[in-house]
C-alpha cells in the first residue's frame, strides 16, 4: 500500500465531467456506510478489512470519518439519507458517544428520511454499550452471535460464550426496534441433523431478522492455512446444498423467509440498508476499505477508500478523504452490477427500475440464449415485476451469473 | 574450390547429449563468430528449438579450420533434426555428408535413436567418428560408454574422442579427426551440375531458401536450374553459404554446401531429397532416395472461439509455407464446429505446430486425439485412406480395415526387459528380435500398430524403464485388424471429436475408462450430465456427472462486489478453455483424454 503522501488519493475530478444527468438516476434509497476496522482479535475465518491495534483513539477516528462524510457531501449534494450502517471490524468497540456524534454528523450533513434505519454491528461481549447505542439513535442492532454452542464458538475463535450471546440478544431485543443475528453454519463435520437441532434452537431465540452464513475458507485466513495443511476438511458442495435447503425450510416455517442468499426476515422487517446495495441504490462508504456507489453528474461512480487504517487516516488528514479508487462505471459494468447484486434477492431485478436506469428490459442485459435455457430449467423466472432467480436457482447463482454475463 | 580441402559432416546425437553445445564450440574455435556474437546454441534458431533443446530444421554452417601445421580446410557442419518424427530429413542430411560425429553422453550411454541414426550413417557409407561427451560430469562413465559404442554400434573404442563440449575440452581433437578421417567429397567438377536439396525454408523477403550439397558441377547466379521432382525451372538469383551469417558467393562447386535463392514460391516446390540440376544440361542420374513426405499422424485443430476460424486458416497457411510435411484441410465437427484436419509427421511435429499456433499466432485451440491413417476396403471393393474416425464408413460397409504398423527398436537396460515386453504385447505387438548386448543392455525389436504408439506407448515406456529405455521406429507397412469405432455421447449427443478407432478387444475397457475419465474432467453443471460410450450403437458404459447444487458466495458485504467481479473474470477466463457441446461445457483437456486413458 503506497503511503498517502507519496501517492495522492484518487482525485474527484476524473469521475465525470460530461453532461449533467437528469434526475432519473436518483435512487429511491440512499445509505451511509461507516467502516470501523478494528477488532480485539482476528477470527480465523474472517478475511474482511480488519486490524488489531493496541489503542484506538475513538474521537480521533470519528473526526476522520466525519471529514470523509463532509467530502462526499460536497461530491454528491443533498440527498435524503434512508439508512446509516456501522460495519466492521467491531463497531461495538466504539463508545456510544462516538456513535452518537457520527449519527449527528450525518444528520447535519444530509437531510434524513423520517423513517431512517440506523444499524450497528455488535459483538455480544459489548452488551453494556447497548443502552447507549439506542439512546444515540441506533434502531437496528446486528449481533455477531455466530453460534449458540460453546464448542462451535471455540472452533470459530470467538471471544464470547453462548451464555453471553443469549444475554446480549435478550437485552438487544428489549432495546432495539430491529435486532438481527448472524449465525455461521456448515462447520467441518456438521451434519444435517446437527444443523437442524442448532438452527431450530436458534430460531426460538432470535428476533425478526437473521443472517445465515455458510462457513467458507478464504485465502489469507487462519482456517485457510489449516485447510491447506489438511487439519480441517470443509464439507463438500452437496453437503452445502443440503444444509442450505434445510435452512430455507426451517426459516420459512419459523416465519423468517429468506429475502437474499444469506438473509432472512419476517415480512416488512428486511434490512433497508442492505436492500439499498442489492437494488442498485446509492451509498457512501467512509472509513478504511469502505466501498461506495454514487451518482455524480449522471454517471455511476464506484469508490473505495484506502484499506490500511494508517494510510487512510494520513490521506484523510492531508486531503480530506481517503479515496484510493474512484471510477466511472461504463454501461456494461453497470448492467453487470445490476445483475450481480439484484439476483441475490428474492425479488430479483426490478423491471421498472432497470428500465428507468438503462432504458431497456432486464432480459436484454444478458445473454439471451443462456437466459432462455436457465428459464426452461426453472432456475430463473421473468414477469412484469422483473427478472429473478427461483428458489432452486438462488443457491446456484454464481454459476447462473457466469452463464448470463460471460456468454455475451 | 578444391574439393580436397572440403569436409562435409553432421552430428548424430540423442536429445540433450550436447550437440548444440559442441556446435557452439566449433563456431568459437574456428572464429566464425566473435564471442560477443555468440548467442548460446546458435544453431537452434527457432525459440521453440532452443527451449526444447531439439533441432527441428536442418541447418548448415561453413567453418574455416586449419589443423596445427596443416592446410586450411572448409568444414561444412550439417545439422540434423533430433527426433524420430523427422527421420526422413535425417537421411537426406546424412546423404549430403561424407562423415558423421557420433556424439554420446558419457553419463547416459547409447540411446535407440543414436543407434538408428548411426545405422543410417553406416548404410550411407559415412565415416563415423565416435565422440564421448560430458566427461566432466560426476556421473560420467567414459569407458563404459566407449564399450557400448563398440558393442552396439560396432565402432572401435580406440577411435573414440573424449570431450566436454561444455568445458571446450576435445574440440580441436574432434575437428582434427574430421579433417583426417572424413574423406573429402568425391564429385566431378566437369560433369553437369547436380545437387541434393536437404532443407528449405520460406523467407518473407527472399522467397524460398534452399540448402544444397553440390554433387557434380557448379551453380552460379543467372544459371537456369531445374527441380527434378516437378520438372520446374528457375533462374538462380543468389548462391552463398552460412558461416553462420549468410555470405553471397560467386558460385558453389562440387562438394560444397550452401544456399540457393531462385524465386521459388513455396517449400513444397523445393522438397527435401529432390535433385537440383541445370535446365540445359540436366544430370542423367537424380539423387536416389527421394520420397514425398507424407503425414503420418492426424488430429483436428479447432478454434475455441468460432470467429477465430479465419485467423486459424491464415496461421496454418503461414506455417505450411515453411513446412511441406504439414497438411491441413477444413473439417466440420458437430461438437467443435469449424476447424481443420491436420496431418503431421509424428506427435512431436503435432506439438510443435500446436505450440507455434498458440504462441506465435495467439490462437486458443482445441486439439482432438491424434490418430493414424487407416486403409479401408469397402464391400464394393474400393480402397480408401481414412484419417479421422468421423470418415470411417458404417461397420456394415467395411470389408477390411488395415492399420499402419511400425517397426520399433527399443534399447533398454536389462532390468526393464520384462515390463517392456509386457507393454509391447499389451499394445498388440509382434516380437521381431531380442538381443542382449554388452553392458547389460538389451535391444528389443517389435512390430507394433502405429495407433497404439501414438496413443501413449512412449510415455509408458519411459515410466516403465524409469526413463532409461529409448525408442526409435519407422512405419513399415499395414496389417488387417478387427478395429471398431468407439463413440462417446454427452447428454445423448454424440461428441464426434471424442470418437476413436480401437481394437475390438480393447474397445470395451477403453470405452469404460474413457467414460470414467470424462466424468472426472467435466465439471458439475447446473443439470445432470450423462456420459455414454457406444460401439456400433450399443451402449457399453455409462457415467453420470451429478448436477451442481450449490454455487454462490455467502456474503456480499458492505456493498463490496469486488469478489463477485473477480469470480466473473475467472469465469470469463475459464470459458476460453471450455467448449460447449449442446448445453454442456467441456474443458479442452477432455478432448485429449482419449490419449491418456488406460484400457485396464
Amino acid at each position: 500500500m503506497p503511503s498517502a503522501s507519496s501517492s495522492p488519493p484518487a482525485s474527484t475530478a476524473d469521475a465525470a465531467s460530461a453532461s449533467s444527468g437528469d434526475s432519473l438516476l436518483v435512487a429511491p434509497d440512499f445509505g451511509i456506510y461507516l467502516h470501523w476496522p478494528f477488532c480485539r482479535a482476528k477470527c480465523p475465518y474472517c478475511d474482511f478489512n480488519v486490524h488489531i491495534r493496541e489503542r484506538v483513539g475513538g474521537s480521533h477516528w470519528s473526526a476522520l470519518l466525519a471529514a470523509e462524510l463532509a467530502h462526499f457531501r460536497a461530491r454528491i449534494g443533498p440527498i435524503a439519507v434512508t439508512s446509516i450502517y456501522f460495519g466492521g471490524g467491531t463497531p461495538s468497540l466504539m463508545a456510544p458517544a462516538v456513535v452518537g456524534a457520527l449519527i449527528e454528523k450525518v444528520a447535519a450533513t444530509w437531510p434524513e428520511a423520517a423513517d431512517i434505519e440506523v444499524s450497528l454491528e455488535a459483538n455480544p461481549n459489548d452488551w453494556p454499550n447497548f443502552e447507549g447505542y439506542r439512546a444515540a439513535g441506533v434502531t437496528r442492532l446486528s449481533l455477531g452471535v455466530q453460534s449458540f454452542d460453546d464448542h462451535a464458538l471455540r472452533f470459530l475463535g470467538r471471544d464470547h460464550s453462548a451464555a453471553t450471546a443469549e444475554e446480549a440478544l435478550e437485552r438487544a431485543l428489549a432495546l432495539f426496534p430491529e435486532v438481527s443475528c448472524d449465525l455461521i453454519y456448515m462447520l467441518p463435520g456438521q451434519t444435517v441433523s446437527d444443523w437442524r437441532t442448532a438452527l431450530q434452537a436458534s430460531l426460538a431465540k432470535v428476533g425478526n431478522q437473521l443472517s445465515l452464513y455458510q462457513l467458507t475458507i478464504e485465502p489469507g485466513t487462519a482456517f485457510h492455512r489449516e485447510a491447506e495443511a489438511g487439519r480441517i476438511v470443509p464439507p463438500d458442495s452437496d453437503c452445502a446444498a443440503d444444509l442450505y435447503v434445510l435452512s430455507q425450510e426451517l426459516c420459512d416455517a419459523a416465519g423468517l423467509p429468506g429475502y437474499e442468499v444469506s438473509n432472512h426476515a419476517a415480512p416488512s422487517h428486511r434490512c433497508r440498508h442492505n436492500l439499498t446495495y442489492w437494488q442498485g441504490g446509492n451509498y457512501v462508504g467512509v472509513g478504511p476499505g469502505a466501498h461506495g456507489r454514487l451518482s455524480e453528474n449522471g454517471y455511476r461512480i464506484a469508490t473505495r477508500q484506502y484499506r490500511n487504517p494508517e494510510t487512510w487516516s494520513d490521506a484523510v488528514r492531508q486531503y480530506g478523504h481517503g479515496t484510493e479508487v474512484s471510477e466511472t462505471l461504463d454501461r456494461t459494468r453497470e448492467i453487470e452490477e445490476a445483475f450481480l447484486f439484484g439476483l441475490r434477492t428474492v425479488d430479483g431485478i426490478s423491471r421498472e427500475r432497470f428500465r428507468t436506469l438503462f432504458s431497456q428490459e432486464p432480459e436484454t442485459g444478458c445473454d439471451s440464449n443462456s437466459l432462455a435455457v436457465l428459464m426452461r430449467d426453472e432456475l430463473l423466472e421473468c414477469d412484469a415485476e422483473g427478472l429473478r432467480a427461483t428458489a432452486a436457482g438462488r443457491p446456484l447463482l454464481d454459476a447462473i451469473l457466469g452463464r448470463l454475463l460471460v456468454a455475451r | 574450390m578444391d574439393p580436397r580441402q572440403i569436409r562435409n559432416f553432421s552430428i548424430i546425437a540423442h536429445i540433450d547429449h550436447g550437440k548444440s553445445t559442441l556446435a557452439d564450440r566449433f563456431l568459437e574455435l574456428t572464429g566464425a563468430l566473435r564471442p560477443r556474437e555468440m548467442e548460446a546454441q546458435v544453431l537452434d534458431s527457432m525459440d521453440l528449438e532452443r527451449e526444447r533443446g531439439i533441432t527441428i530444421k536442418a541447418h548448415a554452417v561453413r567453418l574455416s579450420y586449419t589443423p596445427e601445421g596443416g592446410e586450411p580446410h572448409v568444414l561444412n557442419l550439417i545439422d540434423t533434426p533430433g527426433h524420430v518424427d523427422f527421420s526422413y530429413e535425417v537421411t537426406r542430411a546424412l546423404t549430403a555428408c561424407e562423415g558423421a560425429l557420433l556424439l554420446v553422453d558419457a553419463s547416459q550411454g547409447v540411446e535407440a535413436q543414436t543407434v538408428a541414426n548411426a545405422y543410417l550413417a553406416v548404410d550411407q557409407n559415412l565415416e563415423i567418428v565416435p565422440v564421448v561427451n560430458k566427461i566432466d560430469l560426476p556421473g560420467a562413465q567414459p569407458e563404459e560408454t566407449m564399450r557400448q559404442i563398440e558393442d552396439i554400434v560396432g565402432l572401435a573404442a580406440d577411435d573414440t574422442i573424449l570431450a566436454s563440449a561444455k568445458e571446450g575440452d576435445g574440440t580441436r581433437a574432434i575437428l582434427d579427426a574430421v579433417v583426417d578421417r572424413v574423406p573429402p567429397p568425391a564429385g566431378d567438377p566437369d560433369a553437369p551440375f547436380k545437387a541434393l536439396i536437404f532443407d528449405s525454408w520460406y523467407d518473407a523477403y527472399r522467397g524460398v531458401i534452399v540448402l544444397i550439397r553440390v554433387i557434380d558441377g557448379a551453380i552460379r547466379p543467372k544459371m537456369k536450374v531445374r527441380l527434378m521432382a516437378r520438372g520446374q525451372d528457375y533462374e538462380v538469383e543468389q548462391v552463398g553459404v552460412f558461416s553462420p551469417k549468410s555470405e553471397i558467393m560467386p558460385e558453389l562447386g562440387a562438394g560444397e554446401v550452401g544456399f540457393v535463392i531462385a524465386g521459388i514460391k513455396t517449400v513444397s516446390d523445393a522438397q527435401i531429397g529432390d535433385t537440383l540440376t541445370e535446365s540445359s544440361h540436366p544430370t542423367s542420374e537424380p539423387c536416389s532416395g527421394f520420397a514425398e513426405i507424407k503425414p503420418m499422424v492426424f488430429a483436428g485443430l479447432y478454434p475455441v472461439e468460432g470467429h477465430q476460424y479465419a485467423d486459424l486458416r491464415e496461421a496454418l497457411e503461414k506455417l505450411r509455407l515453411n513446412d511441406a510435411s504439414f497438411f491441413f484441410e477444413p473439417e466440420t465437427s458437430a461438437a467443435l464446429g469449424f476447424g481443420f484436419r491436420c496431418g503431421f509427421l509424428g506427435l512431436l511435429h503435432l506439438e510443435i505446430i500446436q505450440e507455434r499456433l498458440e504462441r506465435e499466432f495467439d490462437m486458443d485451440l482445441v486439439t482432438t486425439a491424434p490418430g493414424v491413417l487407416y486403409r479401408v476396403t469397402t464391400t464394393d471393393g474400393e480402397v480408401s485412406e481414412v484419417d479421422s474416425p468421423a470418415k470411417l464408413p458404417d461397420a456394415g460397409q467395411i470389408e477390411a480395415l488395415e492399420e499402419p504398423v511400425i517397426t520399433a527398436m527399443i534399447l533398454t537396460p536389462a532390468d526393464h526387459v520384462g515390463g517392456i515386453l509386457q507393454l509391447c504385447q499389451d499394445k498388440r505387438g509382434v516380437q521381431k528380435g531380442l538381443e542382449y548386448l554388452a553392458s547389460n543392455r538389451v535391444m528389443i525389436t517389435y512390430e507394433l500398430p502405429f495407433n497404439e504408439v501414438v496413443l501413449d506407448f512412449y510415455d509408458k515406456l519411459k515410466t516403465l524403464s524409469r526413463g532409461y529405455a529409448s525408442l526409435d521406429y519407422h512405419v513399415t507397412g499395414y496389417w488387417t485388424s478387427p478395429l471398431v469405432k468407439l463413440d462417446l455421447l454427452v447428454n445423448e449427443e454424440p461428441v464426434d471429436a471424442l470418437s476413436v478407432i480401437a481394437h475390438k478387444d480393447s474397445a470395451y475397457s477403453r470405452g469404460r475408462a474413457l467414460a470414467v475419465k470424462l466424468r472426472k474432467l467435466i465439471p458439475r453443471q447446473m443439470f445432470e450430465v450423462a456420459i455414454q460410450a457406444t460401439v456400433g450403437g450399443r451402449i457399453i458404459a455409462r457415467e453420470t456427472v451429478k448436477a451442481m447444487r450449490k454455487n454462490v458466495l455467502a456474503k456480499c458485504y458492505g456493498g463490496d462486489i469486488s469478489r463477485k467481479r473477480k469470480l466473473l473474470e475467472k469465469q470469463k477466463e475459464g470459458k476460453r478453455r471450455m467448449k460447449r457441446v449442446g448445453r454442456v461445457e467441456i474443458p479442452q483437456e477432455a478432448f485429449l483424454a482419449v490419449l491418456t486413458v488406460d484400457s485396464e
